[in-house]
């Protein structure tokens, strides 16, 4: 201001003052964050001062000298070879397979039924996309641990004993301790059947690559689903029957009062996987939902125009734009998935916050390493998995131009 | 030619029940099959459930010795005589109305601050946001006024979860919105911490965060100094909902164009005043069905808090199955179902309002 009403007036031109120190963003900026830095220092120092003073009042040891003691108490169903003579070292493992192994398991399930209800939601079948729509609206809006609860105490320790257990078919058995299913075990030879399924899916993978290489020069198509569908199952299916089916099912039989054999899958293990994927599967249901709904019309119309079939329509031209918009909050769910598998605790599965964050911590008092460790794993775990779903989603992708 | 096309009626397979059901179910083979195993499945279900519910249910009784006959459905009489344990938990009952009361005043609150049609809002904000916590403060606490004191390891059931929810995310609000801010940035240690919280925070789950109130928080006090359970609870929903509103918070910041921010300035506004008065109450109005939905998410995690011991709706129809006096192989379902009853018309009451306003922004959106 002071600049233009000098230029206008008779006198010589005169520089804006400069604004007090008080006044200049760059100032004001490095205060406020040196403030803020000097806060949060106080606030960690205060709270560490406590926690020492809090600990050595309680005579609780502190650092990581516990990792290699014996833990002294047994895990229900471990990955890894783990008795009570163990160390704190291996039940952070044996709790941490555990986790990976329900959330491996959930997503896998939860994907399949969550792309089934999401696209029967959009079926041109009225009583088939209100029922898909009736499932979400249901299963979203209970708490996932109500649900849990419900499987475990309400379903499956309602079973039967062992005697009367329920038999299902192909040699599996459900009763009240868990699932029995038949252990394939592999006979002499059984290996060469391994190593044809191997070559199926390197020759698969020649295959694909070669059909792609061959459309992109001349633009003709190969069948390459049914080619690499027979190479990975017809070739080692034709190895299995040349060499007398070297392949033997143990099944659980009944001694005694239990089960005997086969491979037994825990009601705590069932329970969370069940309730997981089913859960997680309404919210993934609504994102595919929203992901093909969110393909513009003209796309479909542009495709049935060149005479592409419905099959065609879906996968060469809908399905790649629906994942674009699909892959950011898929990946989300996963995460919530393998965050909510900590849920575990509340029904005695022994998962990672179960063994390590429960147990471990009641054991050994020291909780700002225990809680530590646990908030290192879920974050090394959000991040890979965030890693990997970027990756996936900058592959698939599309170019625009 | 004395009939033009339009006066043909269509043919009859096309239009009326028959026409739709064509259409709508039995429009290819495919179609017809997917139709009848959708019929089926609901036969199954509805068969099932009014069986369990309502033909083999126990109507009346004292203990699980009643709920106990081969082929017995839900034990309703369980639910009939815990109640008001699911209600209040074990708040003293000649107590209880001051429970209701609040429940009263939150609904005074509420129901017009819900309905945009009704004026008002600012007075009605201003109820919502200071008189009505002081008063429900208050009312549920005691101590003061004559009103005897009711600790909190003596709330429970449904009182506990709407306590919960409710004051974490009006906790999580201010922080929430600082935190947005704070991400958004041009001060780069002010975005670092920022986004190291909400990434930290979103990264775990909630269990863990409450194992934290349990048995890391008394460490970070001084000696002598102790937090109520249900306290610290709290203090840690509200630091976890804190994150999560502050990315929701967020997003509706993204969505103000950058010509808002640039009038403000030009008009000579402070950061305060360019937030509080053009940026925020904009971005806040746009973000209200994100709002709702970090609620509902709330609504339902609440129920983890039963595993460091405080009694919400599900902890208590959990605790309750536990009764010997009412120990039927149907009791765990009875209450399950229960509990999943109150906790789904909250929700999904929830989620429609969320929609009914996403629908009314959109249209605000098209003028």
């Amino acid at each position: 201001m002071t600049a233009t009403t000098n230029r206008q007036g008779p006198g010589p031109l005169v520089p804006p003052a400069k604004p007090s120190l008080l006044y200049r963003p760059e100032f004001r900026q490095a205060v406020y964050q040196i403030l803020l830095v000097v806060g949060l220092v106080a606030g960690f120092w205060a709270i560490a001062h406590n926690v020492s003073e809090n600990l050595a009042r309680q005579n609780i040891a502190s650092g990581f000298g516990f990792w290699n003691r014996t833990s002294g108490f047994d895990i229900s169903q471990s990955l890894i070879t783990y008795n009570n003579q163990s160390t704190y070292g291996q039940a952070f493992w044996a709790g941490l397979f555990n986790t990976l192994l329900v959330a491996a398991l959930g997503v896998v399930f939860a994907t399949l039924l969550g792309f089934i209800i999401g696209i029967g939601r959009l079926s041109s079948n009225w009583l088939i996309a209100r029922l898909c729509g009736a499932y979400v609206e249901t299963l979203r809006n209970l708490p996932l641990l109500l649900q849990l609860f419900f499987w475990y105490f309400a379903v499956l320790k309602n079973l039967p004993g062992p005697r009367q257990s329920i038999v299902l078919p192909a040699g599996a058995t459900l009763n009240v301790r868990g699932l029995y299913i038949p252990a394939p075990v592999p006979e002499q030879g059984f290996n060469a059947v391994l190593i044809a399924f191997a070559m199926g899916i390197v020759a698969s993978i020649g295959v694909y690559m070669w059909a792609r290489r061959r459309q992109l020069a001349t633009g003709e198509r190969f069948p390459v689903l049914w080619t690499t569908l027979a190479l990975i199952l017809l070739l080692p299916g034709a190895v299995y029957i040349a060499l007398g089916q070297p392949l033997g099912w143990e099944y659980p039989v009944l001694r005694g009062f239990n089960f005997q054999g086969g491979i037994p899958i825990q009601p705590e293990l069932m329970a969370l996987v069940v309730g997981l994927s089913t859960y997680t599967a309404s919210f993934i249901a609504e994102i595919v939902r929203a992901g093909i709904a969110g393909v513009p019309r003209g796309q479909r119309e542009a495709a049935n125009a060149l005479g592409l079939s419905s099959g065609l329509t879906m996968r060469l031209v809908v399905i790649p734009q629906a994942l674009r918009i699909i892959i950011p909050p898929l990946t989300s769910q996963y995460l919530n998935l393998a965050k909510n598998s900590s849920l575990a605790v509340a029904i005695g599965y022994p998962d990672f916050v179960s063994v390590f964050t429960g147990t471990v911590l009641n054991q050994t008092g020291q909780a700002v390493e225990v809680i530590l460790l646990t908030m290192l794993v879920f974050l090394t775990i959000s991040l890979i998995t965030s890693a990997f779903m970027n990756w996936f989603n900058k592959h698939i992708a599309l170019v625009e131009r | 030619m004395t009939s033009t096309t339009a006066d043909l009626r269509p043919p009859r397979s096309e239009v009326g029940v028959v026409g739709w059901l064509r259409k709508n179910l039995f429009s290819s083979p495919m179609n017809a099959i997917l139709t009848v195993i959708g019929i089926w499945i609901i036969w199954t279900v509805v068969n099932a459930v009014a069986h369990w519910a309502f033909a083999n249910a126990t109507w009346d009784g004292t203990s699980g010795k009643d709920c106990t006959w081969p082929g017995a459905g839900a034990c309703w009489p369980f639910i009939k005589a815990k109640f008001s344990q699911f209600m209040y938990g074990r708040y003293p009952e000649p107590q209880r109305w001051r429970v209701d009361l609040t429940y009263v005043l939150a609904i005074i609150g509420l129901v017009p601050l819900m309905i945009p049609r009704i004026p008002g809002k600012l007075f009605n904000t201003i109820y919502m946001l200071v008189f009505f916590p002081i008063a429900a403060f208050l009312l549920l606490v005691g101590g003061y006024f004559g009103l005897p004191y009711v600790p909190t390891e003596l709330w429970g059931g449904l009182l506990v979860t709407l306590v919960v929810a409710s004051v974490g995310i009006a906790g999580a609000f201010p922080l929430g919105i600082l935190l947005a801010l704070g991400r958004r940035s041009r001060m780069p240690i002010v975005r670092w911490v920022s986004v190291g919280f909400i990434e930290i925070v979103r990264g775990v789950p909630l269990i863990t965060v409450l194992f934290m109130a349990s048995v890391m928080l008394p460490l970070f006090l001084p000696e002598g100094m102790t937090i109520d359970k249900l306290m610290r609870a709290l203090i840690m929903v509200a630091l976890f909902s804190a994150a999560y509103l502050a990315e929701v918070i967020r997003g509706g910041l993204q969505a103000i164009p950058r010509g808002q921010f640039e009038a403000a300035d030009a008009l000579g506004l402070t950061y305060a005043q360019k937030m509080g008065l053009i940026v925020l109450p904009q971005a806040l109005k746009l973000v209200i069905p994100g709002i709702v939905n970090t609620f509902i998410g709330l609504f339902k995690d609440t129920s983890l808090v039963l595993i460091i011991g405080i009694f919400d709706l599900l902890g208590i129809v959990q605790l309750n199955q536990t009764d010997a006096n009412w120990f039927s192989p149907s009791t765990g379902m009875t209450g399950y179902v229960f509990a999943g009853l109150v906790f789904w018309i909250f929700c999904f009451g929830m989620s429609r309002y969320s929609l009914f306003i996403e629908r009314r922004l959109a249209e605000s959106d098209k003028r």
